[in-house]
């Protein structure tokens, strides 16, 4: 009975079982030599970093909490880091959207649910270089979106310069970030939605409730932990909002920079890596932050003991 | 009739008639949904097809006169050198696969079925790791590769592409608490050793597993651009992104043939999409859900 001993290991004889041992060790050797290289030491590097004023190639020494207090003082920094809030009333819009849609494709029945669930999710696999061209070449002057909107009777005069007109552009990069994330979303809800046991409805049906009375009752509690888990992933990714700037705002041009691309300048084009990893650092406490506090209201605000969506949720929608 | 009848059909009546609204504004919604969804990506596709004189004189919105003229995309798959993109995407996805899904499973089988001093701090590791945005650390990451020698270095890429992936590992665990150890058991009985229990017996009994993770791990790594920008920039190592990255160069505002690029690019996601749609859905879900 080897198996038994390897699964409630036998106190009664401490012989070594080497072959155990041997398929530990090369089982977990590779993946934990990548998860230090790549997260533990980069994490402890990016915190003695954060307090040096340093370049890739030379470290001018040690300089305290300097880095920290120019992000502070410097208004372009806090003005980067003010646009997250584009992207945070994008993310609103887009679970509120991707909610409605969800539930209309699961509890109604519409002929060709599979199609549009496939169209409204397809955006999310393309390639972020791709969605950077396609979206540059839509809201070019007079091209896609204006023909469209001529076409519904608006004239050109009236409409802005989408990417360049700094009134509208960053609402012009969030709008492809929901195009891009919505259809995701909605899947996410559909499968939570999936879940819920079809009886519950025939009951409430039965009792007279209404759609309405049936979402608020039934559908809402069902799908809380993914709602929860959607909500914590888009305001961490609206902090971390890079991706509309990078490809179609072209590096953050015309006052659409945000506070990760903000980071990346710093340290790929001015080379100032202490200052970049101390912005890191920032980036990292408002993210932690605004998770521990979300968090924290669903588990006292909303009375909610459910513990299935914990750190791990930070990864799901980081492409990288 | 009774009066209380016909108030009975009137209302039943009304009850239909408000349900033939709302369902119409339902269908209505759903199709302006796609309609948006569909816009950008239709208008690069017929953008595609049309000559360079048609494109600087014709609506962005207008149909090409040809729509079988793939000049854009003959120019764009030759100067372009798309072959080779494609090349490198290939062989990047199918060695980073490969690595992530032996690696997650073997990681995972050993969690999941052998007790051992460093088990907990294992997966404890994992998770803590997961809290720690890996965006914030792209500066000192960077660093690591460039003390490595791994900058303009595909094995490089391929590494830090093959690096700690929490969800094909938290797949996997799942997968494993499902089989019953009684395999295992049967087996080590009959000789095997804990090598051939995992690679004969259980790895097989994965593939649903294996697919999700292929699928959800092969269609990031082919998107993934942010690091190939970062450490693949000679031209000899250039993925679809880098690629397309690059055609701003060459091809200015000729917007007709990056389009032609662009949905060059596309194809292997459909194709993908639509061959494992229901992995693609079911593994997102299991990726975010549980764990």
């Amino acid at each position: 009975m080897t198996v038994l001993k390897a699964v409630q290991p036998d106190l009664r004889r401490k012989k070594v079982n080497w072959q155990k041992v041997a398929v530990i060790t090369l089982f977990a050797f590779v993946p934990m030599f990548l998860l230090i290289l790549f997260t533990y030491i980069p994490f402890g590097k990016m915190i003695q970093f954060s307090f040096h004023n340093m370049s890739y190639t030379k470290d001018k020494g040690f300089v305290g909490f300097d880095n920290y207090v120019k992000i502070f003082t410097k208004p372009e920094y806090v003005d980067a880091m003010l646009l997250s809030l584009y992207y945070m009333a994008g993310a609103v819009v887009q679970l509120a959207l991707a909610l409605f849609f969800a539930s209309v494709l699961s509890l109604e029945r519409i002929h060709g649910a599979g199609i549009f669930k496939g169209i409204m999710f397809f955006p999310f696999l393309v390639n972020g270089i791709a969605i950077g061209y396609i979206f540059k070449y839509f809201y070019t002057r007079g091209f896609v979106l204006d023909s469209v909107l001529q076409t519904i009777g608006i004239p050109l005069e009236s409409l802005p310069y989408w990417l360049r007109d700094q009134s509208v552009n960053n609402w012009s990069l969030v709008f492809t970030s929901v195009w891009k994330y919505c259809g995701q979303n909605m899947v996410l809800f559909i499968g939570a939605i999936a879940s819920i046991d079809p009886t519950l409805y025939e009951a409430a049906t039965i009792d007279g409730a209404n759609r309405w009375q049936q979402f608020k009752a039934i559908i809402l509690p069902g799908i809380k932990t993914v709602f929860m888990l959607n909500l914590i992933l888009s305001i961490t990714g609206s902090l971390s909002a890079f991706e509309p700037a990078y490809v179609v705002g072209s590096m953050g041009a015309n006052g659409t920079a945000t506070f990760f691309i903000k980071i990346h300048q710093m340290a790929h084009v001015s080379q100032k890596v202490g200052q970049a990893c101390s912005m890191a650092m920032v980036l990292m406490g408002l993210i932690l932050l605004f998770t521990a506090a979300q968090r924290l209201f669903f588990r006292y605000v909303m009375k909610d003991a459910d513990n299935t969506f914990n750190a791990k949720a930070n990864k799901a929608k980081a492409l990288w | 009739m009774t009066n209380a009848a016909i108030a009975v059909r009137h209302t039943n009546r009304n009850a239909r008639i408000k349900r033939t609204v709302i369902k119409t504004l339902e269908y209505a919604a759903l199709v302006l949904a796609c309609f948006i969804a569909l816009l950008p990506i239709w208008s690069s596709f017929t953008t595609s097809f049309k000559t360079a004189e048609e494109y600087a004189t014709t609506n962005a919105m207008a149909l090409p006169q040809d729509w079988l003229n793939f000049g854009n995309y003959a120019q764009v798959w030759t100067e372009g050198e798309m072959l080779r993109a494609f090349l490198t995407s290939a062989s990047v996805v199918v060695v980073v696969v490969t690595v992530s899904v032996m690696m997650g499973s073997m990681l995972a089988y050993v969690l999941n079925r052998f007790r051992f001093p460093g088990n907990g701090l294992i997966r404890n590791l994992f998770m803590i790791a997961t809290l720690i945005p890996g965006i914030a650390m792209q500066v000192t990451t960077y660093q690591i590769m460039k003390d490595l020698g791994f900058l303009n270095s595909i094995v490089g890429y391929m590494i830090l592409m093959s690096g700690t992936d929490v969800i094909s590992i938290y797949i996997f665990l799942q997968y494993f608490e499902n089989l019953d150890v009684a395999l295992d058991e049967s087996a080590v009985l009959e000789g095997c050793t804990y090598f051939g229990v995992f690679f004969k017996i259980l790895l097989p009994l994965t593939k649903p597993a294996i697919i999700t993770v292929a699928v959800l791990k092969g269609v990031g790594v082919y998107n993934e651009y942010y690091s190939a920008n970062l450490y693949l920039q000679s031209n000899s190592w250039r993925t679809i992104s880098t690629a397309l990255y690059s055609f701003s160069g060459p091809f200015k505002s000729s917007y007709n043939i990056i389009c032609a690029g662009v949905l060059l690019t596309l194809i292997p996601s459909l194709i993908i999409f639509l061959v494992f749609q229901k992995q693609v859905y079911a593994g997102l879900a299991s990726g975010s859900v549980k764990g």
